[in-house]
C-alpha cells in the first residue's frame, strides 16, 4: 500500500463534525462566552440551597416510607379525576383532530382548507398546557372541566400535525385503485386512506393517552383539577412523605401505561 | 378471507364472525368508560360558570387589550434567564444523560442484570414527571430561584435524552464495532472510535430538539417559582394585570418561535 509521504498513522485524528475550522472555533469560542456570561448573570442564593440539602435528603428518605393513608381520600380523588380528565380529553382530542388532520394534509384539502387547519394547529402547539389552562380556569372555573378543555386542546395540535404528515406519505396508487372502481369522495376516504393511516393513528392515539395522564398531573397546579392540586398541597404543606407516594403512583401508571401500549403497537404494526 | 353463505351466495366480510364480536366488545367497553369518565368530570364541575364563560372570556378578552407595550423593557432580563434556564439545563442533563444511556443500551451495559434496569428506572422516573412538577418540589427543597428551575429542567430532560441516545446506540453497525474491536482496541477505544462517530449525529439533533422543548417548559416554571418568564406572568395575574399578560405572552410566543427555528436550522444541518 502506498503511504502518503509525511504521514503519521499515529497523528490520524477522526474528521470533525464541523468540517470548516473557522466556524468549528467560533462556534466554540461564542458558547464559551455565552456561558461564561450566563452563569456570570445568574442569581443563586447558595446559602439557601445549602440550607435546602437536609430538606432535599429527607425528601429522598420520603420515598423509602412514603405515606398512601392519611391522605389517601384527597389522592383518590385527584386520580379518579385525572385519570377521566385523560380518557375524556383524549377520545374528545382525536375526535376533533381527525377532521383537522384530514384539512391539514395537502394531498386531500384545498389550500384556503389547508392553511386554515395548519393555523389551527399551529397556535394549539405553540402554547404551554399550563398557560391554556390558566385561561380556561379564569372562563370555566376551577375544577376538571378546565382541565378536560385544556387537554383536548393540546391534543388536536400534536395528533392532527402527526396523523396530517402521515396522510402525507400514503400510497398514492392504493387511493387511486380505490377511485378508480367508481367509489365516492366518503368511500375513497374509508377504503383508500384509512386503512392506510389507521395502525399510526392508532399508535399516536395510544401515545397521547400516555402523555394527556403526564399533563393531567400538571394542570392541576393552576386549579385545573387532577392529581396535581394534590400534590401542590402536599408540597406546601412540606408532607414529603405524601409527595413521594403521590409521585410514585405517577410513575407506576406511567410505566404500565407505557408498557401495554408498547405491547398494542407491538401487535398492530 | 372470511366467506360467509347468506340465501346460497358467498358474501365477503371483513371479519370473521367472532373477530367481528370481538371488536364490538371493545368499542361496547369504551364507550362505556369514556361515558362513565363524563360523568365524574360532570359531577365535578359547577355549571353555572361554564354557561357563564362567553361573558367572561369577552370580558378578559377586551381587558387585553391594547398590550401594555412600555412593559416591555421589564421583560429582558426574565427572558434572558429564561433562556439560560433551558440551556444550562440542557447542558446539566446531556452530562449526566450520556452515562445513563450507555448504561442502558444492550450492546454497550457492562451488566445486564443489575446495571440496565437501574438505567432504564432512572431514564422512566425523570421522563414520567414533568418539569413544572420538578419544579415544584425543588422550589420546596431549595427556595425559589433560577437555580431550582436550571436543576428541574436538567431532571427532567435526563430521561428523554437518554432514552433517544440509548435507542440510537442499539441501532447502531455492530460490524463497524467488530472491526475496531479487531485491530485490538481496548473497550475505550471501541467506544470512541466505533460508536461514538456513529451516533454523534443523533445526539446533537437529540440535545438541540430537547433545547427546543425547555426553551417552552421554561417560560412556565415562574408559575411555580423558579425564576424565569413565568414569574412575570404570574405576578401580572395575580394583579389582574391583562394588558401586561398580553405583552408576556407575545414575548414567550416570539421566543418560542426563534428557537423553533434555531433548532430546526442546527437539525437540519446536522443530520
Amino acid at each position: 500500500m502506498a503511504t502518503p509521504i509525511g504521514f503519521d498513522a499515529r497523528a490520524w485524528r477522526p474528521p470533525p463534525l464541523v468540517t470548516s475550522p473557522l466556524l468549528r472555533w467560533g462556534i466554540g469560542l461564542g458558547f464559551a462566552l455565552y456561558l461564561a456570561v450566563a452563569v456570570g448573570t445568574l442569581e443563586i442564593n447558595w446559602a439557601r440551597v445549602w440550607e435546602g440539602l437536609d430538606r432535599g435528603w429527607a425528601f429522598v428518605l420520603a420515598f423509602t416510607e412514603p405515606d398512601f393513608t392519611s391522605r389517601w381520600r384527597d389522592i383518590s380523588q385527584g386520580l379518579l379525576e385525572s385519570l377521566t380528565m385523560t380518557v375524556v380529553s383524549t377520545v374528545v382530542g382525536i375526535a376533533i383532530s381527525i377532521p383537522i388532520a384530514l384539512g391539514a394534509a395537502r394531498n386531500l384539502a384545498p389550500l384556503p382548507i389547508y392553511l386554515l387547519c395548519r393555523g389551527i394547529v399551529a397556535v394549539s402547539r405553540s402554547f404551554q398546557e399550563v398557560i391554556i389552562a390558566i385561561f380556561f380556569v379564569a372562563m370555566f372555573g376551577f375544577g376538571p372541566f378546565a382541565g378536560f378543555l385544556t387537554l383536548s386542546f393540546a391534543t388536536i395540535g400534536f395528533l392532527a400535525k402527526l396523523l396530517a404528515e402521515d396522510i402525507e406519505d400514503i400510497e398514492r396508487g392504493q387511493a387511486e385503485a380505490v377511485r378508480a372502481t367508481g367509489a365516492s369522495w366518503l368511500q375513497w376516504l374509508v377504503y383508500g386512506i384509512q386503512p392506510q393511516v389507521m395502525p399510526r393513528l392508532i399508535g399516536l392515539s395510544l401515545y397521547r393517552l400516555d402523555i394527556n395522564f403526564r399533563e393531567s398531573a400538571v394542570v392541576g397546579i393552576v386549579g385545573a383539577g387532577g392529581i396535581g392540586a394534590t400534590l401542590n398541597t402536599a408540597f406546601d404543606r412540606y408532607e414529603f412523605d405524601t409527595a413521594a407516594a403521590i409521585l410514585l403512583i405517577i410513575i407506576g401508571i406511567v410505566m404500565a401505561a407505557e408498557y401495554s401500549s408498547s405491547m398494542i403497537r407491538a401487535r398492530i404494526q | 378471507m372470511p366467506l360467509i353463505t347468506r340465501d346460497d351466495r358467498m358474501i365477503w366480510r371483513r371479519r370473521a364472525t367472532g373477530r367481528d364480536l370481538a371488536v364490538w366488545a371493545g368499542w361496547l367497553v369504551g364507550t362505556a368508560i369514556f361515558v362513565w369518565s363524563w360523568q365524574v368530570i360532570s359531577e365535578n364541575t359547577i355549571w353555572f360558570f361554564v354557561s357563564d364563560s362567553p361573558r367572561v372570556a369577552a370580558d378578559i378578552g377586551s381587558r387585553m387589550v391594547p398590550p401594555a407595550w412600555d412593559y416591555l423593557p421589564a421583560l429582558w432580563k426574565p427572558l434572558w434567564d429564561t433562556i439560560n434556564i433551558a440551556t444550562l439545563g440542557t447542558l446539566l442533563a446531556l452530562v449526566m444523560a450520556v452515562p445513563v444511556a450507555f448504561m442502558a443500551a444492550r450492546n454497550t451495559t457492562p451488566s445486564v442484570l443489575f446495571l440496565r434496569p437501574l438505567a432504564l428506572l432512572i431514564i422512566v422516573s425523570s421522563r414520567s414527571i414533568n418539569s413544572l412538577i420538578w419544579a415544584l418540589l425543588l422550589v420546596a427543597i431549595a427556595g425559589p430561584g433560577v437555580f431550582a428551575g436550571i436543576i428541574a429542567i436538567a431532571l427532567r430532560s435526563i430521561g428523554f435524552v437518554a432514552k433517544l441516545l440509548y435507542e440510537a446506540i442499539e441501532e447502531i453497525d455492530p460490524l463497524q464495532v467488530e472491526a475496531v474491536r479487531a485491530t485490538g482496541a481496548s473497550e475505550g477505544q471501541i467506544i470512541s472510535y466505533a460508536i461514538v462517530p456513529q451516533v454523534m449525529p443523533a445526539f446533537a439533533g437529540i440535545s438541540v430538539f430537547r433545547w427546543d422543548i425547555n426553551i417552552r417548559e421554561s417560560t412556565v416554571l415562574g408559575l411555580v417559582g423558579a425564576g424565569g418568564i413565568g414569574l412575570e406572568l404570574q405576578a401580572s395575574l395575580n394583579v389582574l394585570a391583562w394588558p401586561r399578560v398580553t405583552v408576556i405572552l407575545l414575548a414567550i410566543f416570539a421566543t418560542v418561535l426563534i428557537s423553533e427555528w434555531v433548532s430546526a436550522r442546527i437539525r437540519h444541518a446536522v443530520i
